[in-house]
């Protein structure tokens, strides 16, 4: 056991020596989420409008302040003719145009109906859907306006309550999100590339024949990154209470032991890819190019998994940070206790149990 | 008189506050072996590479091949070859794609290539095997392999950084032979090395201790001056009081 | 020149000699780019909801009906109390909870007014805006309906209607698969490159060629154009095979825009392995240059606009995106592919790029320095 701790030493010597990489370690997760928690929202607002006013009456130039106040929409262009529309929006100048036409107040007097157009850009449909429903509600806010002149009989209201997160700020999601998808990037890149380079300078083998088991070798690479990912937790933890105003609800000492099992997947998955792999290169292309994407599409934190297709739903199942994810939001933000992690946290650990079973099975073929 | 192909004033180089190579001056004549040794970290690759233009001196003046180190170093590369510490072929090329791309980047053309190749590969009795990838050959081969890549474009001067490191005695023979070969053709030979047997094939040895140079002279008069039976023993008396050691 | 063509070849036979890296260039987009799309569907339906129907009158009843018949929701639970549908929610087996009070019915005849309580999970924002958006939607469809039953007014009431005429151009079928695909094209175009790139050099570095090159005479911007070449060629015929793979299986139709992207994408890619190569150049091994690579890749892939709005990104960000060339790319996939535009329309794109590789180039062919 001994000879095993001076190992563990030795490879936390080696991270120690480079610090220009343990400043990227440390440094890179606590401004990419300084960056993504400010900066990403999921929600679509200042979206630029084109207004097509052909009535300038009264009621249209207030439908039309109403709309400018809100926060949803900017308007960039007025007073266009209905034809440019399509050039502007083929420019990308604008990606949603409101039209209305002549006799707008006239009609809504007289025959109490009148009609506007909304065109959209759908060539991004999430953002059409989303720009056009908000652009509906506001002209239906303004058309309960115009009756509270004289008010309604019975009238239901309602009244709605934005639970965890009443600002609708972005960082609720995105923390979490990316929390999951830079431990899990990161974490399985240094194992996977730090156990190949030595597999690359020869030095593995030394190493194999040292009176060390392989089992021991490869957790003395583990540990320190462990140890360097239970620190990044931390500053990020400090820097969502302090910066982002974002306490951990639940129990943080939970919130700890649900990460530690993370990234203990993370690494494990790390040692799996350096046991296909021969070259630094390979291990970094499939532990970057290879789950960058499927990370960020499959962990739940862009897209509801349960919008996507059954097979896709499935292969969700084996991205460790969907789980992650829903810890962290469950535990941080809803604060929930451990009975409502028990789940993810126990899918997580088969997920673990099934990367280090494959490893070992891999390791041992390469032995023999 | 032939004329001196390097000839150095008062080289120097700092890293902060850390003067790893202090004043050094020598000249060094055309067609000369000079074996410029020292213990590890006494400042030979740091001299070595400002000589080649890798790295800028912090003051001093030098010449190679009649060509300044500060102002023209491009005309210094075309002239000199470099085998460095670290192996400088590339593994994953064969023997004659890293002959192709050395000759190439060196300017000469196909055909000269293809003459040369032809040459150096009979030359080291690899004619069979030009299609190995250099990978696959043993240690001493590979060295002696880069040597004579360095070589392909007949430079007149040539670096060596410790060639024969992990090498066994007989390749090391071989490789040696190959040294005097070029020096016979009036290459001058720059070279270092911890092996106190090879100074003694030397023309002429430096020895640097903590960055400045201790003794210059050739073998035979370094080992009557200390009195001693080997370079070996005069390496030792020199280098026993160095402050630096280690890389 | 001639000293290129022997870079140039050297070069590719040791991209041959790594079949791994090469199999993993072509295959690896290949599949990411048939199976993410289908995961992008962002469309807000079926959100899951709970009622807690305090009330079991025939309003409430009614209202139930119409909102579960209007196919936006799915009515996951009836909960017999607020606190047990918060459960739902926290569970996340539910969105939304739609809480009808005590006697809402007696009261809204006898006050004439009564409110009904909606709480959403708003972790997620735009989820929650939505689905609450809809479920104020439905109810004011209702109250109007309860109105023109329960109030005995003349049949002609005067409220007045403003019907919102809605149209979506260029994408009928609201199909977001067809600007996920060429999204995700770009994205996996960039970060091919921008890795290959940043390791390439840096590789020489570790294992100590680059001494050797460097003490050649070959000059700067040569070297690093044998590096750029090869790779520049490369993400050419992945773009093609990935717009193969959106003609083949999703059926988007590049064909009569093909030149503009490949212009776009000959300079684009210039930018991003001028990137890289200087990436290359500021790192001392593969590790360090993997993990910056890593960083600037999160930040233009989240920041491209493809996952979420750009326009929504406070003021600084929006700064930021416009030295984020990944945007560029996504906005001009979606202006070419979807909407047709014109060469007018992606001018200013290709001037801004021009001016990227420019600017990286310049700094990966400065910052290289062959004597230090």
């Amino acid at each position: 056991m001994k000879t095993f701790w001076s190992f563990v030493k030795k490879e936390s010597l080696h991270i120690l020596r480079d610090p220009k990489t343990l400043f990227i370690l440390l440094g890179m997760p606590l401004a990419q989420i300084l960056i993504f928690g400010f900066a990403l929202t999921n929600e679509v607002k200042n979206s630029k409008l084109i207004v097509v006013d052909q009535s300038k009456d009264a009621e249209s130039i207030t439908l039309i302040q109403k709309i400018d106040a809100s926060k949803y929409f900017d308007i960039h262009f007025a007073e266009v003719d209905p034809n440019k529309i399509d050039q502007l929006f083929k420019a990308s100048k604008a990606k949603i145009a409101l039209i209305i036409s002549s006799g707008f107040s006239g009609q809504l007097l007289h025959s109490h109906s009148t009609s506007v157009q909304i065109i959209c850009d759908a060539s991004d449909p999430n953002t059409a859907t989303a720009q056009s429903n908000y652009l509906s509600a506001i002209i239906g806010d303004y058309q309960k306006s115009l009756l509270s002149r004289g008010s309604l009989p019975m009238t239901i209201k309602p009244e709605v309550r934005m639970l965890y997160n009443p600002q609708l700020k972005g960082v609720y999601n995105f923390v979490p999100g990316v929390m999951a998808m830079i431990l899990l990037l990161i974490c399985t890149l240094m194992t996977s590339v730090s156990i190949v380079k030595e597999k690359e300078l020869g030095t593995m083998e030394v190493l194999l024949t040292s009176p060390l088991r392989p089992a021991l070798i490869i957790a003395g690479k583990v540990i320190p990154y462990l140890v360097l990912s239970m620190g990044n937790i931390s500053t990020i933890l400090l820097l969502s209470y302090f910066v982002f105003d974002m306490p951990v609800q639940g129990s943080i000492l939970l919130l700890y032991f649900c990460s530690f099992i993370f990234i203990l997947t993370a690494l494990i998955l790390g040692v799996l890819i350096s046991t296909i792999t021969d070259s630094q290169m390979t291990a970094m292309f499939i532990s970057m190019v290879g789950m960058f994407l499927p990370t960020i599409m499959l962990s739940g934190f862009m897209f509801p998994i349960e919008n996507m297709p059954k097979p896709l739903q499935f292969v969700s199942n084996i991205v460790p940070a969907k789980y992650y994810y829903i810890m962290v939001k469950n535990v941080m933000i809803k604060g929930l206790g451990f009975a409502g992690i028990y789940k993810e946290l126990a899918k997580l650990f088969l997920l673990m149990s099934f990367f280090l079973i494959m490893s070992i099975r891999k390791f041992k073929i390469r032995l023999a | 008189m032939k004329q001196n192909s390097i000839e150095v004033k008062d080289l120097t180089k700092k890293f902060g506050d850390f003067v790893a190579v202090d004043h050094i001056s020598f000249q060094v004549q055309q067609g000369e072996i000079f074996g410029f040794l020292g213990a590890n970290g006494a400042g030979k690759t740091t001299a070595m590479k400002m000589l080649c233009g890798l790295s800028f001196p912090s003051s001093g003046s030098a010449k190679v091949v009649g060509f300044d180190v500060y102002k023209e170093v491009d005309l210094i590369k075309k002239n000199i070859g470099y085998m460095s510490q670290k192996f400088s072929l590339y593994e994953d090329l064969t023997i004659a794609e890293n002959i192709k791309f050395y000759g190439g980047i060196y300017g000469l053309s196909l055909s000269e290539i293809q003459i040369r190749k032809n040459n150096l590969l009979h030359k080291l009795q690899l004619s069979h095997q030009e299609k190995t990838l250099v990978r696959e050959l043993p240690w001493g081969w590979k060295q002696k392999l880069s040597f004579s890549v360095s070589m392909l474009h007949n430079p007149k001067i040539v670096f060596l950084d410790e060639p024969t490191g992990g090498v066994d005695p007989v390749t090391r023979r071989e490789f040696w032979e190959l040294i005097y070969e070029a020096a016979a053709e009036d290459t001058t030979i720059f070279v270092t090395t911890h092996y106190m047997d090879e100074a003694e094939y030397c023309d002429r040895i430096s020895i640097m201790v903590d960055g400045s140079i201790r003794e210059l002279d050739s073998p035979t008069q370094m080992k009557q001056r200390y009195q001693c039976q080997s370079m070996d023993d005069v390496f030792l008396l020199l280098a026993r009081d160095a402050r630096r050691n280690g890389d | 020149m001639k000293m290129l063509r022997f870079l140039l070849e050297k070069e590719f036979h040791q991209i041959r000699r790594n079949p791994a890296i090469l199999r993993m260039m072509f295959i690896m987009p290949i599949i990411q780019l048939i199976v993410l799309p289908f995961a992008a569907n962002y469309e807000v339906k079926d959100v899951k909801l709970v009622i807690v129907d305090n009330d079991h009158s025939s309003l409430s009843r009614e209202s139930i009906q119409t909102i579960t018949a209007s196919g936006y929701f799915q009515l996951v639970k009836m909960a017999s109390s607020y606190n047990e549908a918060l459960g739902w929610i926290e569970s996340d087996e539910a969105d939304l909870i739609l809480e009808f009070p005590n006697k809402a019915e007696e009261m809204l005849i006898r006050e004439d007014q009564i409110s009904i309580y909606l709480a959403v999970n708003a972790i997620n924002g735009m989820k929650a805006n939505i689905g609450a958006s809809y479920l104020q939607q439905i109810l004011s469809k209702i109250n109007a309906n309860v109105r023109e039953q329960w109030i005995t007014l003349p049949r002609y009431l005067p409220e007045p209607i403003i019907e919102v005429k809605k149209s979506f151009w260029y994408n009928r079928f609201m199909d977001y698969k067809l600007f996920m695909v060429p999204g995700i094209l770009t994205l996996l175009l960039t970060m091919i490159g921008s890795f290959l790139a940043s390791l390439n050099i840096v590789r020489e570095k570790e294992i100590g060629t680059i001494e050797q090159i460097n003490v050649t005479p070959i000059p700067k911007g040569i070297f690093i154009a044998g590096k750029l070449i090869p790779f520049w060629l490369m993400s050419q015929i992945v773009l093609g095979l990935g717009l193969l793979v959106a003609r083949v299986i999703y059926g988007i139709e590049s064909w009569p825009v093909l030149a503009w992207i490949y212009l776009f994408n000959s300079i684009y890619m210039l930018a991003i392995l001028g990137l890289g190569l200087f990436i290359s150049t500021i790192t001392a091994n593969q590790q360090q240059a993997v993990l910056v690579s890593f960083f600037f890749m999160m930040v233009f892939i989240l920041m491209s606009g493809l996952y979420t709005s750009i326009d929504a990104m406070p003021y600084w960000a929006r700064l930021v995106t416009m030295f984020n060339p990944v945007s560029y790319y996504v906005e001009l996939m979606r202006m070419l592919i979807i909407k047709r535009s014109g060469l007018h329309d992606i001018l200013p794109f290709l001037w801004i790029m021009i001016l990227f590789a420019i600017f990286t180039l310049s700094i990966a062919v400065l910052n290289y320095k062959k004597r230090v």
